[in-house]
């Protein structure tokens, strides 16, 4: 795919006016590969998880030591990120922090768009009441503020991260299952339904046979939509202190505490902020860019 | 009329599910409130005391149904903690959450509207992938991180704006917007991406209706094509949006609130989760669904009046 963009590219430069057809239609073919926007952002996706999952591999300070002879220090030698307002070393607890928000990141769509669209599946294939219950479950869980039912789940089941991935999936269940039913409805009508129908397959066997391999794709979508979200979500939680439990370092958790000296210390607030962004701005322009390759999803995504 | 009786219907039936589910939900919590009120050293019967007073042995059921009642008579039950009554509680902190809502929802649509229409004129052109790329930005930066900028530069960096607080209105118009512009803004700051792109869509398929050719061809110019014929056909998805964004704004109020030291309903609920006091967060998140089910409710009615041929034709039968 990329020789042939590029020979076309340079057919195309180096006699650009004897025919326009040709030039635009390189230029398409050059749209279509995936240009610098994936590329740049993708390796510093690749970068943070390599940072992330190899964090005990780096000879870095524990995240939770205290060196008290650097206290709130600026960055020095042996701390290239400087020391947050206890002594811990900044670079090894955003490395740590990382850990949180990607497990977060990658398990809770999953979690989410799976049961989504088991619920999607059956509501759209049974139709009739289980339809109607469904539909009502999901226009209630739509009904509170995604950050309500978090504050509330973090309260009764507490902080592991586990139970975070969880609650926070939770949230992803609506809008999958709403797409999930969409594709269902509108595939278990076709020929090959009923074909399979009329052989006398299972309800089972056709929607893992017949159904699923079509609707999963939109779903794809959907989850690398929902990777950012989640981040994002995990942070705003953890901001508030009420994700993961207080010694292990989080994104959302290092910024509330370089908030309180915000005025002092900028640095501590402002490291986790950028590569935070950083990596949902990276996630959210590679998303983009698998999402408009995956041409048959566009009609499912939201 | 009859799809409005349905929908009527079916928000009450969500309601219902949405009280019974976080009642279920606060009332295994694992923190008994009654341990919490009795204090730290204290016996076994003094906690057995404040239970039976509170009512906490009998059936969850029980307690829901009365609890139904109570709402409907007015009486969302007591704080156990500070022993205010909740839907004073509630309506005393509504209005602060509200105008900063109100706010937020201004500024965002005062960036959006001129955002959609610039990009929509030209899709692809140079404005349109600027404002593209500057909406991307914007919705990768939550606005906890956006307010945390904010107050770095305007309030630390150049002194312009207070950094948190609150002033009641009473103390002067000004006085009292001063501390809300930093927190509406960086709850616009999210939310304008999203109103922005639904416009823009819609818009560039207006523009491709005849009418607007028609305009055109009577020599119009762009300017009063854009603003007065395309835009309020153009809306309509814009409008629902706002509505539903108001359950995700009421969200957003949640965070902005705790950082910026607003006294609204989002801190009373932080505060009620820290303390584990149920019936608060309970009453909360009734109130946040109601909100929520009244602004779709109010979203319909702005769609009648904004589209004519919703309004006739229910003039009609």
């Amino acid at each position: 795919m990329a020789d042939v963009s590029s020979s076309n590219r340079g057919t195309a430069q180096a006699k650009p006016e004897i025919d326009r057809n040709a030039l635009a239609i390189a230029l398409h073919r050059k749209s279509r590969s995936f240009g610098p926007f994936f590329w740049i952002p993708m390796c510093w996706l690749i970068l943070v998880a390599i940072a992330c999952i190899f964090a005990p591999f780096w000879g870095l300070p524990p995240a939770d030591e205290i060196d008290w002879a650097y206290i709130q220090s600026p960055p020095v030698e042996g701390h290239p990120l400087g020391t947050d307002n206890l002594g811990r070393d900044m670079l090894s607890r955003i490395i740590w922090g990382g850990r949180v928000s990607l497990t977060v990141g990658f398990a809770a769509p999953f979690i989410g768009v799976g049961l989504g669209m088991i619920l999607g599946m059956i509501a759209g294939y049974y139709r009739g009441w289980a339809d109607e219950v469904i539909g009502i479950l999901i226009d209630a869980w739509l009904a509170i503020p995604g950050l309500v039912v978090l504050l509330l789940f973090s309260v009764v089941f507490g902080g592991s991260l586990f139970m975070v991935c969880v609650s926070l999936g939770l949230l992803f269940i609506p809008t999958a299952a709403r797409i999930t039913r969409a594709a269902t409805l509108n595939y278990s009508g076709r020929e090959f339904v009923l074909a399979a129908k009329a052989m006398g397959a299972s309800d089972f066997r056709i929607l893992r046979k017949e159904i699923f391999p079509n609707i999963i794709w939109p779903l794809i979508a959907f989850i690398l939509i929902d990777i950012p979200i989640a981040i994002v979500i995990e942070g705003a939680l953890s901001f508030l202190g009420l994700s993961v439990k207080a010694p292990t370092p989080s994104w959302g958790g290092i910024i509330a505490e370089g908030r309180e000296v915000l005025e002092t210390m900028p640095h501590i607030a402002m490291y986790p902020t950028i590569i935070m962004f950083l990596t949902v701005l990276c996630f959210n322009l590679v998303g983009d860019a698998i999402r408009r390759r995956l041409a048959d999803v566009r009609e499912g995504a939201i | 009329m009859r799809y409005l009786l349905y929908r009527l219907r079916r928000l009450a039936i969500v309601l219902g599910v949405v009280t019974f589910i976080t009642f279920l939900l606060v009332n295994v919590l694992p923190g008994d409130v009654a341990y919490q009120m009795a204090g730290m050293d204290s016996s076994e019967e003094e906690v057995q005391a404040i239970r039976d007073e509170l009512g906490l042995g009998r059936p969850v059921l029980v307690r829901y149904a009365e609890w139904v009642g109570g709402v409907f008579t007015g009486d969302w039950g007591k704080s156990f903690i500070s022993d205010e009554n909740v839907w004073d509680a509630i309506t005393d902190r509504f209005p602060v959450s509200f105008e900063l809502m109100i706010l937020a929802q201004f500024l965002a649509l005062a960036m959006a509207i001129p955002a959609g229409i610039a990009s929509a004129f030209r899709p692809n052109g140079r404005a349109d992938r600027i404002i593209g790329g500057l909406a991307f930005a914007s919705v990768s930066m939550p606005s906890f991180m956006t307010a945390i900028l904010l107050i770095f530069v305007f309030a630390l960096g150049l002194g312009w704006l207070p950094a948190t607080g609150y002033e009641p209105l009473s103390s002067g118009l000004w006085a009292n917007l001063r501390p809300m512009i930093l927190p509406a803004l960086s709850l616009a700051l999210v939310e304008w991406t999203i109103l922005m792109r639904t416009l823009r869509v819609e818009m560039i398929a207006v523009l491709q209706e005849n009418y607007i050719a028609l305009a055109r061809a009577k020599g119009m110019s762009n300017l009063r094509i854009l603003l007065v014929h395309a835009l309020r056909p153009s809306s309509f998805s814009m409008i629902t949006l706002l509505g539903l964004q108001v359950a995700r704004l009421l969200g957003g109020t949640i965070i902005i609130e705790q950082i910026f030291g607003i006294p609204g309903v989002g801190r009373l609920l932080i505060h009620a989760v820290y303390t584990r006091d149920f019936i608060v967060i309970q009453g909360c998140v009734t109130f946040f669904a109601l909100a929520f089910v009244t602004a779709n409710f109010l979203v319909d009615i702005a769609y009648a009046w904004l589209d004519p041929r919703i309004r006739t034709g229910g003039a009609h039968g």
